[in-house]
């Protein structure tokens, strides 16, 4: 087990020794409570966080350059190539029609991150106005907020997707306004919960006090509080988005038959599992690491 | 719960906040249809090649032509009678097509939470027990893992390693139990990442007391320390977020249908969406979001008898 001996020295200044010598140090950290709470390492220099951060940017960086690689596009097929092991088929192998599975895969983060994008926006959108109102006003406000937020989670997010699907139809943008929609009322929460204890602080009522606005004690003073936060949060619901979206794309319910999103692709992918596991594997695999990378920075960040 | 109040009370109070939080959500469904563009009448006839006389006819019997409250005020009276309405494209009372699914979901969705709940505490105490050493990190990166990856894609690993491989599980289709152990492992996995992360902290916590010591000190052994002295405080939590996670559970049982090909909600639901089906659809949601407020209402009341401290009065009252 770690040591943490500028802890435990603390421990010993706070306890009124004057001169916390060495012996009285060690023999502190043997008290088990001193050595559960770590002091967090910055995130760069912890590996996991490193390579999650690695991880986010080549994604993104592959979704950005991947026009200029390919510019022949995700459909480009040739038959006489189809189903090649990665390796004889290029880097990740070809699928049944022959169509290279890496450019399709960084193609398909283009669409998997920009509908995550989308959705997050629309979750904070909707979550931060309504959970900052609720939160910070408090009173009648924040009943009538909260009861539509109950309302809105009584629904399970995944059949509030597809009511939101049933009226705008299939596709890429209903998956990303679907998912939103879901996302918005956790994130309203958080931001309300966040919000409220910030208000309890004594420097809100000193901001009451001298008579600032409701508005201005909102935005100038509770929401920088909070927004560390809330980034936290909104790292870890883009994992979320991405997990649905991908899901409902895997269901058929969005990308049309063909489209290299992620999910979509997974779905292909499943009926050559014997011949060609590669196929499902690659963005099924990528789909993994991406919510894993988002789900481990929001976890680290909220340590901070 | 509120401090000192009685059980009757509570119980009370929440079954009121339950059906309030259901009449906004039957609401919503119904102005979900109302924004949906199209005439449904001319949906319905579209392809027989009906004439304008004939979709005005239906326009009117299906009530349509009625102003708003009207048809709400009639679509609530017939919830209330459990009427659903009728499926657009099977032509049959909706309530009868979602019975005959529900049984093989509600199957799935309980041995779901069985696996879930058994692996999320298995995994939770041993990183508990272990914290700090390897056996920690194995269990909290399992359970990570749970958390992070797509019910869909843990699925078809399940199908390749147990059906492929090595042909123990079929991969397909609904039946016996043994159709239903690889849909609830994968369903259990990824509810698990959550349980075990709860359990974790919580018995962490209730190591620390000195009941444990002392019952330690007692000599009982340490599985017996572990059921009745760790594991009884730390239940309520877990109890809450096991309902909390229901409705979480519910999406997953769909997305598991769909990657396993069983019968249940969740196809009915992808069925309606891509016909557009809107009474199925609406039928569903109502039933799902029924279901999870009878869940979390039982939790609660579940959570309020396994805390006593949520439900004895105050000495002297």
């Amino acid at each position: 087990m770690r040591v943490y001996f500028a802890d435990a020295k603390r421990y010993l200044e706070r306890q009124g020794q004057e001169q916390p010598t060495l012996m009285r140090t060690m023999r502190i950290l043997e008290i088990p409570q001193l050595q559960a709470r770590p002091l967090p390492r910055p995130l760069l220099r912890q590996p996991v966080a490193v390579l999650a951060i690695l991880w986010l940017t080549g994604v993104i960086v592959g979704a950005a350059v991947i026009p200029y690689l390919a510019p022949e596009g995700p459909q480009a097929m040739d038959l006489s190539r189809a189903m090649l092991p990665p390796g004889r088929g290029g880097l990740l192998g070809t699928d049944f029609m022959g169509r290279d599975i890496f450019v399709r895969l960084l193609w398909g983060g283009r669409l998997t991150l920009w509908m995550g994008i989308r959705a997050l926006a629309l979750a904070v959108g909707l979550g931060l106005p309504l959970g900052l109102a609720a939160g910070s006003l408090g009173g009648r406000v924040d009943a009538i907020v909260m009861r539509l937020i109950d309302a809105w989670l009584a629904f399970p997010s995944l059949l509030l997707a597809l009511t939101v699907l049933a009226i705008l139809g299939r596709g890429l943008s209903s998956v990303a306004i679907a998912v939103g929609l879901a996302a918005a009322a956790p994130y309203a929460r958080i931001v309300r919960a966040t919000a409220r204890e910030i208000r309890a602080q004594p420097y809100i009522e000193a901001a009451i006090a001298v008579g600032a606005s409701p508005l201005r004690i909102a935005l100038r003073h509770i929401l920088p509080n909070a927004a560390p936060a809330l980034a936290t949060f909104a790292a870890i619901q883009l994992g979320w988005v991405l997990l649905h979206g991908a899901g409902l794309n895997y269901m058929g319910l969005g990308a049309p038959p063909g489209t290299p999103e992620w999910g979509a692709m997974l779905a292909e992918g499943r009926d050559y599992l014997r011949a060609a596991p590669w196929v499902a594997a690659v963005p099924g695999l990528a789909l993994t690491f991406t919510v894993l990378a988002a789900n481990i920075l929001g976890d680290r960040l909220g340590r901070e | 719960m509120l401090a000192g109040e009685p059980m009757l009370g509570y119980v009370g109070r929440r079954l009121l906040e339950a059906a309030l939080v259901l009449w906004l959500a039957i609401t919503l469904a119904f102005v979900a249809m109302q924004l949906t563009p199209g005439d449904p009448a001319e949906t319905l006839l579209a392809a027989s090649g009906a004439s304008p006389e004939e979709i005005d006819r239906l326009r009117a019997d299906m009530g349509l032509d009625d102003p708003v409250p009207v048809q709400y005020i009639r679509y609530l009276t017939g919830l209330f009678r459990g009427d659903l309405g009728i499926s657009w494209l099977q032509r049959r009372p909706v309530l009868s097509m979602i019975l005959e699914q529900l049984p093989a979901t509600a199957e799935l969705a309980v041995a779901g939470i069985w696996m879930g709940t058994l692996l999320g505490i298995f995994l939770g105490l041993l990183a508990a027990i272990y914290r700090g050493t390897w056996v920690d990190s194995l269990a909290t990166t399992l359970s990570v893992l749970g958390l992070s990856t797509p019910v869909f894609w843990s699925g078809i690993l399940m199908i390749l390693l147990f059906s492929v491989h090595l042909r123990w599980f079929p991969s397909s289709g609904r039946g016996d139990l043994r159709h239903l152990v690889l849909p609830a492992l994968t369903l259990g996995f990824s509810l698990s990442g959550s349980i075990a992360r709860l359990v974790r902290t919580q018995v962490v916590e209730v190591f620390r007391m000195p009941y444990i010591l002392a019952a330690q000190a007692r000599g009982i052994p340490l599985w017996r320390v572990l059921l009745m002295h760790v594991l009884r405080p730390a239940a309520g939590p877990i109890v809450a977020l096991i309902a909390l996670q229901f409705g979480f559970l519910l999406g997953g049982a769909v997305v598991t249908e769909s990657v396993f090909a069983r019968q249940g909600l969740g196809r009915l639901a992808v069925q309606a969406i891509l016909w557009r089906d809107l009474p199925l659809i609406r039928g569903i949601v109502i039933t799902g979001a029924i279901i999870y407020l009878l869940v979390s209402l039982l939790a609660d009341f579940l959570h309020a008898w396994l805390d006593p401290r949520l439900r004895e009065r105050p000495a002297g009252q």
